[in-house]
């Protein structure tokens, strides 16, 4: 954690573009904690209350939550120019070497060996979801009994395969509402 | 293929909106609409295209533009992987600017992060049953999924490490 004195800010959308590339490159299976160690440790842009202020903003809120943050920490400091750089710095790069990956797919998934590795991988890729989800089922958010809604959100999707936009449509409010209604119950 | 792009545009706009925690909640809805409903690509694909995206730096969304791709080529993948960061993005941009710094909002924005905090888990973990899904009838990969998970869940070991294994356990002809 940096003292609020020792802080810097971009000088440039260009180093704002910069930073988000190079912490999007480094991250594999989730982005964030690299974009704190980036952006908190090394630039010292923003302090570490700042940054998990602005990741709980995002949150709030659908999209990719790394996307979301670049897009609050740019604004914050170039608006809608800053909110660009940093968004397109963090997806450029990928985006083009992920087109690659598909060109090569389209190209050899034929091959049998092509075909074993990639079965193998998503194997594991369907495993480390779970495990996302397993390690945010730990948060001090679901120890309630609203955890019900994940569960009945899980089975709506899952085996009822009922359509998203209708799921969300009951279970955002009613979840939120339970939320709300919690808080006042323990002020 | 003008049609495919506009529909391809819209199917994700709207799941851009409803991605609470995320593009990996919205992957079943993903599979229903591009495998179930308009059938551009196999189970199979799909499962193989998110393998790859996991393969690869960057953030999870970009799983989009390998969908995009498998389903309309380069055009595709330019469409869904705007439809699938614009309306989301600008939603936070003027979320943030006209709501959220306002004083008062964080006991809102706590409101809504308990709220959504449990459907996100839901959502998530719906995406990673209808990933290992596709091998069902796979016993020992099933058996490696699950192995996945219990590791990456309980320790730290960096999750390339495991996407490697998984590579070399398939190569090597165990699932």
């Amino acid at each position: 954690m940096s003292p609020e004195g020792a802080r810097n800010v971009p000088r440039s959308p260009g180093e704002l573009f910069y930073a988000f590339m190079k912490l999007g490159l480094q991250g594999f299976g989730g982005v964030l904690p690299v974009a704190r160690h980036t952006l908190v440790d090394s630039y010292r842009w923003l302090s570490m209350d700042e940054f998990t202020d602005i990741v709980s903003r995002c949150q709030a809120l659908p999209g990719p939550n790394i996307v979301n943050v670049s897009i609050c920490i740019g604004a914050r400091h170039f608006g809608a120019r800053g909110a660009l750089a940093a968004c397109g710095g963090i997806l450029a790069v990928p985006f083009v070497m992920v087109l690659m990956l598909g060109v090569l797919y389209s190209g050899y998934a034929q091959l049998p060996a092509v075909a074993a590795a990639l079965r193998g991988v998503s194997a594991v890729a369907a495993g480390l979801i779970i495990a996302t989800a397993l390690r945010m089922a730990g948060s001090k958010r679901l120890r309630s009994w609203r955890a019900a809604f994940g569960i009945a959100a899980f089975a709506a999707v899952s085996v009822l395969r009922l359509p998203l936009a209708l799921v969300l449509a009951v279970a955002v409010p009613l979840s939120i509402a339970a939320a709300w209604f919690g808080r006042k119950a323990a002020p | 293929m003008i049609e495919r792009l506009g529909i391809l545009a819209a199917d994700f706009a709207m799941l851009s909106l409803l991605s609470v925690g995320g593009a990996v909640s919205v992957l079943p809805e993903m599979h229903r609409s591009l495998v179930d409903v308009h059938g551009w690509m196999s189970s199979r694909e799909f499962s193989d295209l998110f393998a790859l995206a996991q393969a690869a730096p960057g953030p999870n969304v970009l799983v989009v533009s390998l969908f995009g791709w498998q389903a309309a080529g380069m055009a595709g993948a330019v469409v869904t992987t705007l439809a699938m960061i614009l309306p989301s993005s600008l939603l936070t941009y003027y979320a943030d600017r006209l709501l959220w710094r306002r004083a008062g909002a964080a006991g809102w924005r706590e409101i809504i992060d308990n709220g959504l905090a449990p459907i996100t888990v839901g959502l998530v973990l719906a995406s990673g049953v209808l990933l290992a899904g596709a091998n069902i009838s796979n016993i020992p990969a099933m058996a490696c999924t699950a192995a996945a998970a219990l590791i990456a869940w309980r320790t730290r070991v960096h999750p390339l490490w495991l996407i490697a294994a998984g590579a070399l356990a398939g190569i090597a002809g165990i699932v």
